[in-house]
């Protein structure tokens, strides 16, 4: 395999008494997604502004598309493209014009800059609204031009922090679409997010953080698995068919089917045809089912199978946030 | 291209992007251009009878030169007020994320931000000539006069770019700029001749590069007696932009919203 496009050693950042990154190493192979998947706080935002060169590591080293973040930063810059958490344009500015800009100041020539601009506003369905200031657009519309901002250099890495947060879900489904567009076209993408849904979606890797620390890494598959995967919740019609419910499912399962209060949990050990399954053995024991449905784990749950304490904001949240 | 080249066209884009919102935000110019009319009214009619100003037939001619100075120096507001605004919404983060001059968009921002000067200029011109005021000197003096004017106005930029990117805020911007602005005019010679103050407060206003300013426009706009004070303003003047640009530069490359 070729250099990874982003490789991260041992970095490292404080910020007064708070240490925002404690040691994260970090790799993502040329044309993959990495997601990095953690609470408020964990230390994403500080990893993606070190590794965007907006602010130098206290200690550890990172390369990014072959480039140094603090020896090589300003060749670097060159060769990313950056979308945050606040949607950056110039409200004051059209969209085209906002394009336009960021286009020469990658210093593609003001030809090409406008070329470009008119090609993004298309594809991400923003031609109509292209002469429009910024400031009238819808949240969504914002995130579209943000997103299409980072790509106008055509850049091999992308870093797109949280690009969701904030979105209705027909606009935050649009954009996954979009991002998933992009890598199959050869950008190598570094996410964050605090949901591991769309870790789960996007992401080739996922690395999970904790407290400045990589607490886990591996494909969404293995760190689900890790967690126990998904879960089948039946709810019952009648306390007392509780016995009934179990001995029905038993043999679904590993482990014996927990059951509380007329609600039956129990992992799925197979996905396809489970529920199914489920309901035809339910229905031959004779038990009313008032509700049935598959749970996939949440972040929360990955954080306390991983960390034993649910996915808090911790308090050096606010710090970071405030320094940020 | 060299990165010189490079400096002068990415200065050049960020200067357009901040002349074409302009138009777009009336509120803030409608105000910094309003504030200092107010000012003038204020002190000609209210203040100006009480005042004395030996050498001076009439007090619009002494205040003149004074309080267009001290609004060209309120320009400054709006190249803090741009620059917070900019770092709130995370604009400067996507600049700095960019392989542009690290100094462009300070110089693009304060460069834009003379136009906004030159339209509070003329109103103030227009304004005080209404009121009264004459220009009894040469129109090249007058030219000269206007431009130290706007060379101030930008090194006021300057200034003010150095502490919106020290805040933490616009407002918290705005009430440090008002601190350093306010006394530094008022205990000038911009509305009073210093010699009418406390001694220890004349000694302060005379050594102030406020009054060195109002004075060598005096000099150029009134015909008032000049001695060395316009080679002196024009060393202020060049000696703050290289002050606080390369301070600027230097905030804005390492710290800034870190």
């Amino acid at each position: 395999m070729a250099e990874a496009a982003i490789e991260a050693r041992g970095l490292t950042k404080s910020f007064g008494d708070v240490r925002a990154l404690d040691g994260i190493d970090l790799s993502a192979p040329a044309g993959t997604i990495l997601g990095l998947l953690g609470p408020n706080g964990a230390g994403k935002t500080t990893a993606v502004r070190i590794l965007t060169t907006l602010l130098p590591p206290d200690g550890g080293s990172a390369r990014v598309a072959g480039f140094d973040v603090v020896r090589d930063a300003a060749a670097l810059r060159a060769q990313i493209g950056l979308a945050g958490q606040y949607a950056a344009v110039d409200e004051n500015l059209t969209g085209f014009e906002n394009l336009e800009m960021v286009g020469r100041l990658y210093h593609l020539g003001r030809r090409p800059a406008k070329e470009r601009s008119r090609e993004l506003l298309e594809r991400f369905s923003l031609t109509d609204a292209a002469d429009r200031l910024a400031k009238t657009y819808s949240g969504g519309m914002r995130r579209r031009l943000d997103l299409a901002a980072a790509l106008v250099a055509r850049p091999p890495v992308l870093f797109l922090d949280e690009p969701t947060t904030g979105l209705d879900p027909r606009s935050r489904l649009q954009l996954l679409e979009m991002i998933e567009a992009r890598v199959a076209a050869g950008t190598t993408v570094l996410l964050t997010t605090q949901t591991l849904d769309e870790a789960d979606r996007l992401a080739d890797r996922i690395a999970v953080i904790d407290h400045g620390r990589v607490i886990a890494e591996g494909t969404p598959d293995e760190l689900k698995s890790r967690v126990g995967g998904e879960r089948l919740e039946v709810t019952l019609e009648e306390y007392d068919q509780e016995p009934a419910a179990i001995d029905a499912l038993a043999p679904l399962a590993d482990e014996r089917p927990k059951c509380e209060h007329g609600i039956l949990v129990m992992p799925l050990k197979r996905k396809r045809g489970g529920i199914a399954e489920a309901v035809r053995r339910l229905d031959a024991a004779g038990v009313g089912i008032a509700d049935i449905a598959v749970k996939r784990p949440t972040l929360d749950d990955v954080f306390i199978v991983l960390t034993g304490h649910a996915a808090e904001e911790s308090a050096d949240d606010e710090l970071e946030e405030a320094v940020a | 291209m060299s990165a010189l080249s490079y400096a002068i066209s990415d200065t050049a884009v960020v200067a357009q992007r901040n002349l074409r919102r302009i138009p777009r935000q009336p509120d803030l110019w409608v105000s910094f251009t309003i504030q200092p009319v107010i000012f003038v009214l204020l002190f000609v009619f209210v203040f100006g009878g009480a005042i004395q100003t030996p050498g001076y037939d009439d007090y619009v001619d002494f205040l003149m030169p004074g309080i267009i100075v001290q609004t060209m120096s309120f320009g400054g507001f709006v190249t803090a007020l741009g620059l917070s605004d900019d770092l709130r919404k995370g604009l400067i983060d996507r600049f700095r994320s960019l392989p542009m001059a690290r100094s462009a968009v300070l110089a693009g921002r304060t460069l834009a931000d003379v136009a906004t000067n030159m339209v509070a200029l003329a109103v103030m011109i227009v304004v005080g000539v209404l009121v009264g005021f004459n220009f009894s000197s040469s129109p090249l003096e007058v030219v000269a006069g206007i431009g130290l004017l706007l060379l101030f106005g930008y090194a006021f930029s300057w200034v003010f770019a150095f502490i919106a990117l020290n805040s933490n805020s616009a407002e918290g911007a705005q009430a440090l700029g008002f601190m350093v602005i306010f006394p530094l005019t008022f205990a000038s010679s911009a509305f009073v001749p210093p010699a009418s103050m406390p001694s220890w407060l004349e000694a302060f206003a005379k050594a102030n590069p406020f009054s060195t300013i109002v004075d060598a426009t005096r000099a150029l706009f009134v015909n008032a007696p000049a001695g060395n004070d316009v080679w002196v303003a024009l060393l202020w003047c060049v000696g703050l932009i290289a002050v606080f640009a390369t301070l600027s530069v230097y905030q804005y490359r390492r710290a800034v919203s870190s």
